[in-house]
């Protein structure tokens, strides 16, 4: 490809001159449209010194990082081996899937109210939401996993006489893993959506309750807009986390080495 | 020597939509205790079908086959299954994959037996590499010391150097001649290169196209190592391939 050719400093200065375009193609709309409301980069990121003087941005992140984390390893620990079982007996799939399928397009979104009724108004909601987000792509990526196992592969364990630990663990797991990992990383991103929006219902922590608490509470466009920037940067932190996995020596030869 | 396979009256049928596809139709014959047989015949003509009887991983409609005696109820490690397109698995080491197929052994043990069968086919110094990082005769060589990790009784090969370059498939023949004269293990070598046959059968099964028969069957009787240029293998080559009907290549 051609992509292969580039400097790996272009690689870098390439988006970030971007960045820094858009940063002041914004201040210069928001300067000469005199807008009273509509924070320039620059109040944004007095907004976010204020924000971290308070100590109050580590603390809106460590809350939302806290409540992605638990719902996202539930959604984990119960989505993998379902997947995997899901993948397997046939049986179990054209049982289960359908329900799946079904509840799988209802953005968690609208499972809101629910929530409230059943969690209230707690951290327990937004964990729930999280658990949910991220537990149908990853059950999806990992049932699909399983499914398109190379014959080949069964084959040979079966012919070398792998006990079922073996087949399941050393066959079965290791070659669902590189789509496992696909699942795990999808989920995660839409568990990092999610809980911004969760945090919008009542709560007095997160990130999603900063930038809501911040419009209604006199206005304050530049912590709303710091509060996204923050998102925006950890999300792409969290993305490039789960691609490291993606290197691992034992899924690199799904990925292209 | 002893009778290692027998097979009986082996009859295969497939259900198509148009009706059954006959596959093999009253396949006999038997194979001696560390005998090579490489079986030909005409492509689609069901010499794989019948391999994958003989190591039970398919079943016969009809007829029986037996190993030592006792008839074959599956895949077991006593006989190995080796295919082109290759089972090594791309998630484990070289070293992993060899270690694969050993059970109930100290894992010191177990890596010490490793090291020995990577060196016997030239992955010496590889033991840690993942096969992906490995040339395709590599593999190939890894999948076979795979096999004889678990000292298996048979092989069954199913063209298991067609994926591979000219060049490389007869080094892979000669490799394969050298490990079986150091520890000698029935092999049933299913192949459509009469060449590759001629150079490794101590018998070749000639098929006839689908529904497969056994046309004939050609003794090879060349003391290794065998030279193909040699004017009795020539002749013996233009006859099988007269038998394959293709006579006006020659």
């Amino acid at each position: 490809m051609e992509n292969t050719t580039l400097k790996n400093s272009t690689k870098v200065l390439a988006p970030l001159g971007l960045v820094a375009f858009v940063v002041a193609l914004w201040w210069v709309a928001v300067t000469t449209s005199k807008s009273l409301i509509f924070p320039t980069p620059g109040q944004v990121v007095l907004g976010f010194v204020e924000l971290t003087q308070q100590g109050l941005l580590l603390k809106h992140v460590l809350a939302s990082l806290l409540r992605v984390a638990l719902g996202y390893l539930l959604a984990a620990a119960l989505a993998i081996p379902l997947g995997i079982l899901l993948g397997w007996f046939s049986g179990a799939y054209i049982t289960v899937n359908p329900l799946i399928q079904l509840l799988r397009p209802i953005s968690p979104i609208a499972w809101i109210p629910i929530a409230i009724l059943w969690f209230g108004m707690g951290d327990s909601s937004p964990i729930f939401l999280i658990f949910l987000s991220s537990f149908f792509p990853m059950v999806v990526e990992t049932t699909a996993g399983v499914h398109t196992i190379e014959r080949q592969y069964l084959r040979a364990a079966q012919n070398f006489g792998a006990c079922r630990l073996k087949l399941w663990s050393v066959v079965i797991f290791l070659a669902a893993l590189p789509q496992i990992i696909i699942g795990m990383r999808v989920g995660l991103g839409v568990a990092w959506l999610v809980v911004v929006a969760a945090e919008m219902i009542a709560i007095n922590s997160g990130l999603g309750f900063l930038i809501i608490d911040s419009r209604n509470a006199g206005n304050r466009y530049d912590l709303v807009v710091a509060g996204m920037a923050i998102i925006g940067v950890i999300g792409l932190l969290l993305d490039g986390l789960m691609r490291r996995l993606e290197r691992l020596d034992v899924v690199r030869w799904r990925y292209g080495h | 020597m002893g009778t290692k396979i027998t097979v009986t009256d082996l009859w295969k049928v497939y259900p198509t939509r148009n009706g059954s596809l006959s596959v093999l139709e009253g396949i006999d014959f038997t194979v001696a205790e560390g005998e090579f047989v490489a079986i030909i015949g005409p492509s689609g003509c069901g010499k794989s079908t019948l391999l994958n009887i003989l190591a039970g991983f398919d079943w016969p409609d009809r007829g029986a086959v037996a190993l030592d005696g006792k008839p074959v109820s599956g895949p077991s490690p006593k006989g190995i299954f080796i295919f082109q397109t290759g089972s090594i698995f791309p998630w484990l080491t070289v070293q992993g994959n060899l270690m694969f197929g050993l059970n109930g052994l100290p894992r010191a043990e177990k890596k010490r037996l490793a090291d020995h069968y990577a060196a016997m086919v030239g992955l010496k110094g590889f033991e840690q590499v993942f096969p992906f990082q490995l040339s395709g005769g590599m593999r190939q060589r890894l999948e076979v010391a795979r096999a004889l990790m678990v000292k298996p009784e048979v092989l069954y090969m199913d063209e298991p150097f067609g994926s591979l370059d000219a060049l490389t498939r007869l080094q892979m023949r000669i490799e394969l001649l050298r490990i079986l004269s150091r520890q000698r293990h029935t092999v049933l070598l299913v192949t459509h290169d009469v060449e590759e046959a001629l150079h490794l059968a101590d018998r070749i099964l000639l098929l006839s196209a689908r529904p497969a028969r056994i046309q004939s069957v050609v003794d090879v009787p060349f003391p290794h190592p065998r030279k193909l240029s040699n004017p009795a293998v020539v002749e013996l080559k233009e006859q099988i391939l007269r038998e394959l009907g293709v006579e006006d290549a020659v």
